[in-house]
């Protein structure tokens, strides 16, 4: 299923600037970075725990927010994109 | 029943292919042309001689992930497969009926049966749909000794009568195929089969299909703990697959020869897609194989029912099915290797 990840970071001291880097980290491992903090990852039900897991070590819950979007199987109907920056398809082909 | 996951190809002849965390990076001088997570992967194809860093290719024999280099004409080159995984009984298993001659024929007899009775759908397919456009009687006379052969497997007796009928098989298919080609009779025709090099166009689809058919059998065989380089119908030979060349052909006439005429009747590939080099070998050039890569991985992922396990799957995870089987067969779970026969 593809699931869109959106997080908000408090970055005013360093200790937030390294939650970002973190939670940025984690998100490319797992998806595509579609925006600066909007990820499109597709994933079993097994990594999408898993992932979640792994950011809700790294946040911090007084300051910061993530929010999952499922988009299921059917996800490509329910995104469309306008403007620079086009994204690929994890399911079509990939030739490069 | 598993995912099927995506295959990477990369055509760019510079690129060279690392690892940052979990995820495929793709550069090519020094700008990053493409990155995916390694998880959405189930294997890897370059074309050309590009590099891949030992990080990356530890990543992918941990994941499982089958990495194959081949040449920019689709010959392959060298495969990264990390420590022997699987299960040994199942092996050992593998070879005690490797070595014995009438257990190979059992296993062998229902691999050809299979690629004979698919190379039989494809021709009467074709009558079928072409009926009035194709010289008929050719193909129907084909048909019928494909047929002939069909019956006289089961008391073929020995290995070398069985490749003999194979070979038998083969040479009147492809023969008969050259009626099915509708379009373009000009550049693509089939009056047999030459292969290393290919010497003319059709030859040329044919192998580069059969590549990467080889590739996605081999990762397949792996997964289920099967030794690819150990067959029944192939000898032994070092450096080659003789397993996956063995689980191939009953689906080489599905798979590959189908696609190659389709693409060829559709026009998608052209006189213009191939080039000639001085020694006759005849080479897709790499917008064809563009194309053809495209048609693949978008076969992959149409669905069928399979004609064994009456499940929904789609076509890629094919090779996989049919290495599942043949390994449950090789435990003594079933009593027969059933093969993919098409309807």
């Amino acid at each position: 299923m593809m699931v869109l990840i959106t997080y908000d970071v408090d970055t005013t001291d360093s200790a937030g600037q390294k939650r970002l880097r973190q939670i940025a980290k984690q998100c490319v491992n797992y998806g595509q970075r579609v925006q600066k903090s909007v990820f499109e990852c597709l994933l079993d039900p097994e990594q999408y725990v898993q992932l979640r897991h792994r950011l809700e070590q790294i946040m911090d819950p007084e300051t910061d927010s993530i929010r999952f979007y499922m988009l299921g199987t059917n996800w490509k109907k329910r995104v469309d994109h306008v403007g620079a920056h086009s994204s690929y398809d994890p399911e079509g082909p990939m030739i490069i | 029943m598993r995912k099927l996951l995506n295959t990477l190809y990369v055509t760019l002849s510079d690129a060279y292919l690392a690892r940052d965390g979990e995820n495929v990076v793709v550069r090519s001088g020094d700008e990053e042309r493409f990155r995916v997570p390694i998880h959405n992967l189930e294997g890897i194809i370059t074309f050309g001689y590009t590099g891949a860093s030992p990080a990356l290719m530890g990543l992918c024999a941990e994941r499982g992930v089958a990495l194959s280099f081949l040449t920019e004409h689709g010959r392959f080159l060298a495969r990264v497969t990390g420590g022997v995984s699987g299960n040994v009984l199942l092996r050992r298993k593998q070879y005690r009926m490797a070595d014995d001659e009438d257990a190979s024929l059992a296993i062998a007899g229902h691999m050809v049966t299979g690629k004979i009775a698919n190379a039989r759908t494809v021709l009467q397919r074709g009558l079928r749909d072409h009926e009035g456009r194709i010289r008929g009687e050719v193909v129907q006379k084909a048909v019928n000794s494909l047929a002939g052969i069909l019956r006289e497997i089961p008391g073929a007796g020995s290995l070398n009568r069985l490749r003999g009928m194979e070979g038998d098989a083969a040479k009147i298919y492809f023969e008969a195929i050259d009626e099915l080609i509708l379009e373009q009779k000009e550049t693509f025709y089939m009056r047999g089969r030459s292969r290393r090099p290919p010497l003319d166009c059709f030859n040329a689809l044919l192998s580069f299909l059969y590549t990467l058919l080889a590739h996605d059998v081999e990762a397949a065989l792996e997964t289920v703990g099967l030794d690819p380089s150990v067959g029944f119908l192939h000898r032994d030979r070092p450096g080659r697959a003789s397993l996956a060349l063995d689980v191939m052909e009953e689906l080489r006439p599905y798979l590959a020869e189908r696609m190659a005429l389709s693409l060829i009747n559709r026009r998608q590939v052209d006189s213009k897609s191939f080039y000639q080099k001085e020694n006759g070998a005849v080479y897709m050039d790499a917008e064809a194989r563009k194309t053809v890569l495209t048609a693949w991985q978008k076969r992959k992922a149409e669905e069928i029912t399979h004609p064994f396990l009456g499940e929904k799957v789609p076509i890629g995870l094919i090779p996989y099915v049919q290495s599942l089987l043949l390994a449950r067969y090789l435990r003594g779970d079933l009593d027969g290797y059933p093969p993919f026969v098409w309807r």
